[in-house]
């Protein structure tokens, strides 16, 4: 089941470039892996803390290399959210003036990437699958972008090409951490030689930093972050939907996989440079999104933004905080996906995301000012939003970190100048909602239509998606929790 | 059925041979006759060649064995070369109009015979020079092989471009040979020994004079380094590749280099005592890395990119030899082979319907989506994508310098990548992005097409599943 969630996509893909249908087989394609993705929720059991539903086909022996797939709680979350950001975005795709097939081809590849690297328990193919989706980004950016693309189309490859080569060699040099007896591409061996210590704490601070550069610069990471509002800006809305929502997170999966259970010691060593880094996420990239007059420009800002909090969430290193950061990419995911898809449609209608020509649209398009205002609110994490669970357990997870009665230490200090980015994210959303749904309507967008109702469909899954879990967030957290309890209790 | 290495190369001496023969007295036949029996044969050779008992040869070091090796590093690359050579002729049906086009007045078919009969004769020098572990040996199979090179740089010779780089290759070849011999007269001089193995036993000889023994390898590093397109021995590289003939250009950088990384690899061996060695290979990475990428970014024609990026491959491999890791090595070199074949052999068809520049691959996917496909996945398999062949190369490569803390060609190899990615994307974003003046299909006959998709599917396949070359690479 699991195997057929991974190579659907693929499968699909190539059938697509063959010369099938493209948009029907991409959209029977993204519902069919929902629908499996569905049933390995529900089948899926939570006591059990190991990777489940594993598969694994020896590669090279002698490499210890194979391809092994398997989920657990932490990678069926990120599944799930790639799955519903892939049938959003498949389905807000509609008609492509030219290549068609090539653009669903293109969709349909990076979200294989994305999920064939959540679901890999072998270290190669986690980062293969990642880079699979490289490529498709190039082209979509270049072929359909708008606005300055070309800049953006070489700009986001060249970032991730370079930030991937230095994950790539903090890999090798893990792999080369251990000794001989016990390499292995598969994660699980790993995790147990590093349990036993057989990893040096000089190596896991050179790894660590490695990890935090390459996987840094793949999440956007302050300073590495100036390729992704760019990116986003000219992407068309469903590639955009697609690498916020949910190929940036695997850099956030890779560390809280990789360098919290095998590198504990390297992560407390660079945790004052992670916790520096992150707050210019929030507090410095925070003030220039206030500064943005683009919807497209603001949307990127932002979403290089909560990249902080997440990161908060991991250097945080508690289980409460680091659950928190589980949810949050969750959250993140559906909602910067729905905002990118609703202002794609807007530049649809209008042709312009500048606020100061935008203004009153919620009275020609009630649905999608409706939609807009919810995507908000999630992103702002209001109570009922699976982004207010992420974010307060963030908060409060990382606050515990090394508490005193008497006296703050760092993380004290980081989380109330982080709470502070969400008055400054509140700032700047509704603002955004302001400025291009309320006040008065030019005459200019009298004849602008709503959403279609089909296009309702994605948008309502979407959002449902959100407030389910932001109900009823125990039931990611009991999933999420048992496989973080594991890697934060064994090797301390 | 029993073959053993040696009858291997006589095998194909005899066919270049008879394809002279043939040419020589059928002289009514297509001439393209003579390309698929040089085909065939060479097929042949191939299969016999997985019969051959790898064997080692220094135990029995008399006579004939002792400067011949039939060790499996031999012997992988004698298929290697058969290999190249195969899709090299297959290139050069394709190119036999230009040929054509540059013998006119005489009969049809001129020239043709020589054209398909020389590579052959190539092909076998090649092989000569992968056992080869005596100096003289050495030397009289580079001979053969440079050579032929000659004559095949400069076969369409009313291209003036073309003489110019025929002039070029004879020259700067014909002085690096002459640092060769030097350099071999000095090594002779310090041990008295020409075969590697008895020269590493005279190494290890504490009265042994290390300078001049260092002298003399360096004398050979420079002609070697010519071959191999190494910084600073570069020079001739960018006007030979674009001058000869696209085939002979293909065959030179895959062929000729892989042989001389042999050659490299087992000079090197009796040498590794002198702690000189490895800083030298190093800085000589270092610099060959540098340029060719940083060369390669503003390149318009292809051609040339193609040449400035085989300088920049070089680079990679010379990591490898600066870890002398000849596992490594050989998978990089059977990536290279892949994909460098396989984007010449897609700039072969389209520069006869267009041209050699960037800007003529405009629109490609609409024209040609085979054509198109076929150069992107050579090209990302250059720049070194993940589930290509190119990126596994890369993958070992590094792997080998991180594991002897070779920071600084780590450090450098990854910003090259990352100027990889500029210069072959810029391929893809021609064929991909821009939209053509013509759009008429571009014909692809049916020995090419399979050609293409068989090192497509070997591309792809060697990025998945490299453990067959890893383990014909395990000595």
């Amino acid at each position: 089941m699991l195997l057929f969630v991974i190579f659907c996509p693929v499968v699909a893909a190539i059938v697509t470039m063959v010369g099938a249908p493209a948009r029907k087989t991409a959209l029977i394609a993204s519902v069919l892996m929902f629908a499996a993705t569905l049933f390995l929720l529900v089948s899926f059991d939570r006591s059990n803390h190991d990777f489940q539903y594993v598969t694994s086909l020896t590669v090279s022996p002698e490499w210890h290399l194979s391809f092994t797939t398997g989920i657990d709680g932490l990678s069926l979350v990120m599944v799930l959210l790639a799955t519903i950001v892939t049938l959003a975005a498949v389905w807000f795709t509609g008609t492509v003036e030219k290549y068609e097939n090539a653009f669903y081809a293109c969709l349909l590849f990076i979200s294989g990437g994305a999920i064939g690297a959540f679901a890999s328990i072998d270290l190669f193919f986690f980062y293969a699958f990642h880079e699979l989706a490289l490529i498709p980004t190039f082209l979509l950016i270049g072929i359909w972008g708008s606005g300055n693309r070309v800049a953006a189309a070489w700009k986001i490859t060249i970032y991730l090409a370079i930030g991937s080569f230095i994950l790539l060699l903090g890999l090798i040099l893990l792999y080369q951490s251990f000794p001989v007896s016990v390499r292995s591409f598969d994660i699980r061996a790993l995790q147990a030689a590093a349990g036993l210590g057989q990893i040096t704490a000089e190596a896991q601070r050179h790894v660590y930093l490695l990890l935090l550069i390459g996987f840094g610069i793949l999440v956007s990471l302050f300073p590495f972050h100036t390729w992704a509002p760019e990116a986003y800006a000219s992407a068309p809305a469903p590639a955009a939907m697609l690498h916020a929502g949910v190929l940036k997170k695997f850099g956030l999966y890779g560390l809280l996989r990789l360098a919290i259970p095998l590198l504990p010691e390297g992560a407390r060593h660079w945790t004052n440079l992670l916790v520096v880094l992150l707050l210019g996420n929030i507090i410095y990239v925070g003030l220039v999104t206030i500064a943005q007059r683009r919807l497209d420009w603001m949307l990127g800002y932002s979403s290089v933004m909560h990249m902080g909090y997440i990161f908060l969430g991991i250097a945080g290193a508690t289980i409460l905080s680091t659950t928190g950061a589980v949810a949050l990419m969750f959250a993140h995911g559906l909602a910067i996906a729905l905002l990118f898809a609703l202002a794609g449609e807007l530049r649809k209608r209008t042709g312009t995301l500048v606020f100061d020509e935008l203004g009153g649209l919620a009275k020609v398009m009630p649905f999608a000012g409706l939609a807009f205002g919810l995507g908000v609110f999630a992103a702002i994490g209001l109570p009922g939003f699976v982004n207010f669970a992420g974010e307060i357990m963030i908060f409060f997870g990382a606050f515990k970190n090394d508490w005193e009665m008497d006296r703050f230490h760092i993380f004290q200090v980081a989380t109330v100048l982080a709470l502070w980015g969400v008055v400054i994210s509140t700032v700047y959303m509704l603002r955004a909602y302001r400025k291009t749904f309320m006040g008065t309507l030019s005459e200019r967008w009298k004849d602008v239509v709503d959403l279609r109702p089909a296009l309702r469909v994605p948008v309502a899954l979407v959002i449902g998606g959100l407030l389910c879990y932001g109900f009823f967030p125990q039931s990611l957290v009991q999933t999420v929790t048992p496989v973080l309890r594991t890697y934060l209790t064994t090797n301390r | 059925m029993i073959v053993t290495a040696p009858e291997l190369e006589i095998a194909v001496l005899v066919l270049g041979m008879a394809i002279l023969l043939l040419e020589a007295f059928a002289t009514k036949i297509d001439k393209r006759v003579l390309a698929f029996v040089a085909l065939a044969g060479l097929a042949l050779v191939l299969v016999a060649s997985f019969f051959v008992a790898p064997g080692a040869s220094t135990s029995q070091a008399t006579g004939f064995w002792s400067f011949y090796t039939a060790d499996r590093l031999a012997i992988f690359f004698k298929q290697f070369s058969l290999l190249t050579t195969i899709v090299v002729l297959i290139m050069m049906i394709d190119y036999a109009p230009v040929v054509r086009r540059s013998f006119p007045g005489t009969t049809p078919q001129a020239g043709l015979g020589e054209f398909f009969a020389l590579p052959v004769f190539t092909c076998a020098g090649l092989m000569y020079l992968v056992s080869a572990i005596d100096f003289v040996f050495i030397f009289v199979s580079l001979e053969l092989v440079t050579i032929s090179f000659y004559v095949l740089v400069s076969f369409t010779r009313r291209n003036p471009i073309t003489l110019e780089a025929g002039t070029k290759y004879l020259v700067l070849s014909a002085l690096s040979t002459a640092f060769l011999v030097y350099g071999i007269a000095w090594i002779f001089g310090v041990t008295g020994e020409t075969n590697l193995q008895r020269i590493t036993e005279a190494m290890a000889n504490p009265v042994i004079d290390r300078g001049a023994a260092l002298l003399g390898l360096v004398l050979v590093l420079v002609a070697l380094g010519f071959k191999i397109a190494a910084v600073p021995f570069q020079l001739w590289v960018p006007d030979v590749y674009q001058g000869a003939p696209t085939p002979v250009t293909a065959y030179l950088s895959v062929g000729s280099k892989a042989a001389g990384f042999i050659v490299l690899l087992r000079v090197l061996q009796p040498f590794l005592t002198l702690p000189q060695i490895q800083r030298l290979i190093v800085l000589i990475a270092l610099l060959t890395l540098i340029y060719g990428n940083l060369a390669a970014l503003p390149q318009a024609n292809l051609k040339l990119l193609l040449a400035y990026s085989s300088i920049a491959h070089a680079g990679y491999l010379l990591i490898g030899v600066a870890c002398f890791d000849a596992a490594a090595i050989g998978f990089y070199l059977t990536a290279y082979l892949l994909m460098t074949l396989l984007s010449f052999a897609v700039l072969i068809i389209v520069a006869q319907q267009t041209g050699e520049k960037i800007a003529d691959f405009d629109g490609l996917a609409k024209r040609s989506p085979f054509l198109a496909f076929a150069m992107l996945i050579g090209m990302i398999s250059l720049a070194g994508v993940p589930f290509t062949a190119g990126f596994l190369g890369k993958f070992f490569i590094f792997y080998a310098a991180i594991a002897q803390h070779q920071t600084a060609l780590v450090v450098v190899g990854v910003i090259t990548v990352g100027c990889g990615f500029y210069y072959y994307l810029k391929v893809v974003r021609a064929m991909y992005w821009q939209s053509a003046d013509k759009s008429d299909q571009i014909p692809v006959n049916a020995l090419s097409r399979l050609a293409i998709s068989v090192l497509i599917i070997a591309t792809i396949w060697l990025g998945v599943y490299p453990q067959p070359i890893l383990d014909a690479l395990k000595r």
